[in-house]
């Protein structure tokens, strides 16, 4: 039992490091928002092999809390590419670099 | 305040008239307080409230006087007062209070007739000057005050109205103070008469010193009582002189500033820059008789120590001085030749008489002539100030003539105005006032002297008016323009002063001595024999016979002649030096700006070099110390203070740029950091747990 369950914490914390790189080393706007929904997305992996491994995997807890975590990383995307576009609209960019005019 | 109302003689009662004596004065400066309120061309309020208040007044006045004589005929000396504390301080106390007796009834109906007389003279003279409500608020001041000076039972209450009287000369004098001439001749007015006040001051401080008390009639305690003349009279004040005496010549010192005697005469003349009306009122009529009114108000005390036919030291200075000054000024007045200014030295001329009358022969001798010439040379003044209205502004008597044709009314009013002032006999009341004083004269002990000066003054008095007269009314005109009669407003006062200026000596005939009787508490008889008497008939004759030849001789010198205005008057032709020196005043003028002004002027320069070199020189110095310190201070701050703040604010605001750097709004580096903090605290967590 425990195997499996150290495979899906391994499949996670490497999504996570994978969007954790991406998130850090991307200048372009979009792809660094790709990087954050892959860690995201290891945090969901994450509760629902915890949910499924743990001492109720009866109770549907774990899919409710991922369905929620996803939810609100939906909404949390949609608001991110709203001002990255807003942005790229008013700056004519999508480089996180040049956008420097509220630097003080 | 306390106000302790005591009033009553040892005869009478208080009489209602006696507890508002104080309205007389309060009414007209009320009248002038809301006069000054109004606004600049408000004309007929404001005369109509001048004349309406001095009309209360008259009105008052005559009601007071009424009461006096009555109670004089029934035998009772009236002498009423009411006195109240003014100040308290300890056991001293300053008291004030007025006084209704023969004197100050007299000088009451007096002030308020001729007053109200030129107010509406004024109403004429004034007609065109934009400034006509600021004049009739200073007129009515000026009555009030006094009217305060005649009514004051206290000697201090006297001395404050007298400054305001004092105070409205000078706003009077300098009334068209645009004229620069008129600005000084206000100045000097009031510098000179004050000169005079200062003494008069020393000697109420002495007197208050001396008794205690500043009232004249006090139910046996005032200054002017028995205890209080017994204790300054036998307390010396060196030179020979007693209290009473040394206090008596300082308040005359006083007297002689606002009367104009000699030496400080020489305002009264320069005061005639005023306007006409002011001449008529203040500077001859009412306000330079306040000085005489003093004397005679004081005169007990001036007296006191004299036995029967004696004088005292006071008494004689008061006498010589009057003589002197009597013929000084007549002798100036001979060589004038500005129609007011002949009439000033005139005035000081008379004032002399006056004094000499009350060093001579006492109080109504003195005030006799003060009355009859109050009329008669306000009739003169308002005359002149007739002849100058017709004349378009012209006062030179020489470019005057023949008015006679053109201003008979004036001319007629003018021509007993003259006659009364050169004492023509018997009709005219100067003839009588005069008179009374040269009788005085020759009967004194002291000495001759004054008599005869006096005499030589009245002669010189008739040459130098029927000069003025001989001038400004015979002969063909030769001035600019045509000459015209004055209005009614302006004749009307001239013919009722011209009436009494006749009238007035009936009273005090040797006949019928009923002035001096009143103001002496005697009662009096019509007796023509005294007419009879030897020593009048002579006496009556000699000073007709001295008024004769000086007109006579004024007639034959100028008569009917008309000289042209740059010709060499008629006594500068046999006389030039002399002539040159009447008239310029006998230097009199020159004497004070050599001596008195340039003594001045030298401690001004004095000051002025202390001021600039002295004490400027000692505000250098610290000015100079306090900038050394302050560059000191200044260096101190800059290097030390300064430095050590600059260096806080440096250090501040570098580690702040450090802090700056950390958070460069990267959100990636933000990141780059948690993320590595995350690492590292797994780590340490990892590391620890496996202990």
């Amino acid at each position: 039992m425990g195997t499996p369950l150290a495979g899906y914490l391994t499949v996670a914390a490497l999504l996570f490091a994978i969007g954790l790189a991406g998130a850090l080393t991307r200048r372009n706007a979009i792809l660094v928002l790709i990087g954050i929904e892959l860690m995201l997305n290891a945090a969901n992996l994450n509760l629902i092999a915890f949910w499924r491994y743990g001492p109720h995997p009866e109770a549907l807890t774990g899919v409710m809390f991922a369905i929620f975590s996803i939810a609100v990383a939906a909404a949390e995307a949609a608001v991110g590419l709203g001002l990255v576009i807003s942005i790229y609209r008013h700056a004519n960019t999508s480089e996180l670099d040049k956008m420097t005019r509220m630097k003080g | 305040m306390i106000l302790e109302s005591t009033a009553s003689t040892s005869q009478f009662a208080p009489s209602s008239i006696t507890g508002i004596l104080w309205l007389i004065p309060a009414v007209p400066i009320i009248a002038s307080g809301v006069i000054a309120l109004l606004k600049q061309p408000r004309r007929k309020p404001a005369a109509a409230l001048a004349i309406g208040a001095l009309s209360v007044s008259l009105l008052l006045s005559l009601i007071a006087f009424v009461h006096v004589v009555s109670g004089w005929a029934h035998g009772a000396a009236v002498r009423e007062f009411v006195n109240f504390t003014w100040i308290r301080v300890g056991p001293a106390h300053v008291d004030l209070g007025w006084v209704l007796d023969p004197l100050a009834a007299v000088m009451l109906v007096m002030v308020s007739f001729v007053g109200l007389l030129i107010f509406i003279y004024s109403v004429g003279y004034m007609e065109h000057d934009e400034n006509f409500t600021r004049f009739f608020c200073f007129l009515s001041l000026f009555a009030g005050a006094m009217l305060g000076v005649v009514i004051s039972n206290s000697l201090l209450l006297l001395f404050m109205c007298w400054e305001i009287v004092g105070l409205t000369s000078y706003l009077l004098i300098g009334f068209w103070y645009q004229k620069p001439s008129a600005a000084a001749a206000a100045k000097k007015a009031f510098i000179t008469t004050r000169f005079g006040d200062v003494f008069f001051l020393l000697g109420i401080v002495w007197l208050f010193a001396e008794t205690g008390t500043l009232l004249f009639y006090n139910h046996g305690l005032g200054s002017l009582e028995p205890l209080s003349l017994a204790i300054v009279l036998t307390n010396h004040a060196g030179l020979g002189l007693s209290a009473a005496g040394a206090i008596g010549l300082l308040i005359f010192a006083g007297a002689a500033g606002k009367s104009g005697q000699l030496p400080l005469h020489v305002w009264l003349p320069d005061a005639m820059e005023g306007p006409t009306p002011v001449s008529a009122l203040i500077h001859a009529a009412t306000m330079v008789a306040a000085g005489v009114y003093l004397i005679a108000r004081v005169y007990p005390l001036m007296q006191i120590g004299a036995g029967p036919n004696e004088s005292t030291t006071a008494l004689t200075v008061v006498a010589w001085v009057g003589t002197v000054t009597a013929v000084f000024a007549a002798l100036i007045a001979v060589a004038q030749n500005d129609i007011k200014r002949i009439l000033a030295y005139s005035t000081v001329s008379q004032l002399g008489y006056m004094m000499a009358g009350l060093g001579l022969g006492g109080v109504a001798v003195g005030m006799f002539h003060l009355i009859t010439h109050a009329f008669f040379k306000a009739l003169l003044f308002l005359g002149a100030g007739s002849v100058i209205h017709g004349c378009h502004e012209e006062q030179d008597i020489r470019r005057m003539g023949g008015l006679r044709v053109d201003m008979p009314l004036t001319f007629l009013t003018y021509g007993i105005g003259m006659l009364a002032l050169c004492g023509f006999p018997i009709v005219f009341s100067g003839f009588w006032s005069k008179d009374a004083i040269l009788e005085a004269a020759q009967h004194w002990s002291v000495a001759k002297t004054p008599f005869y000066l006096l005499v030589f003054g009245a002669l010189l008095t008739a040459f130098y008016m029927t000069r003025q007269v001989c001038y400004v009314f015979l002969g063909y005109w030769r001035g600019h323009g045509e000459a015209h009669e004055s209005p009614t407003v302006m004749t009307l006062p001239l013919a009722i002063l011209a009436f009494f200026a006749m009238a007035l000596g009936l009273i005090g005939t040797p006949a019928w001595p009923w002035f001096h009787a009143f103001l002496e508490n005697r009662s009096t008889l019509f007796d023509i024999h005294a007419f009879i008497e030897m020593r009048f008939l002579l006496l009556m004759g000699a000073s007709s016979l001295v008024v004769f030849l000086g007109l006579g001789l004024g007639a034959w010198l100028y008569g009917n002649k008309s000289p042209e205005p740059e010709e060499p008057d008629a006594l500068e032709k046999s006389a030039p030096i002399l002539w040159a020196g009447l008239r310029d005043r006998l230097y009199v003028d020159e004497f004070y700006g050599a001596t008195v002004i340039a003594f001045y002027a030298w401690g001004a320069r004095v000051a002025d070099w202390m001021d600039r070199h002295v004490w400027g020189g000692i505000v250098a110095a610290v000015v100079w110390l306090f900038g050394l310190w302050a560059k000191f201070n200044r260096m101190l701050d800059v290097n030390w203070v300064d430095g050590s703040f600059d260096k806080t604010c440096e250090e501040l605001s570098s580690s702040g740029g450090l802090l700056a750097r950390l958070q460069d709004g990267r959100v990636q580096s933000y990141l780059r950091i948690l993320a590595v903090a995350v690492v590292v605290l797994t780590a340490i967590l990892l590391w620890s747990s496996r202990r």
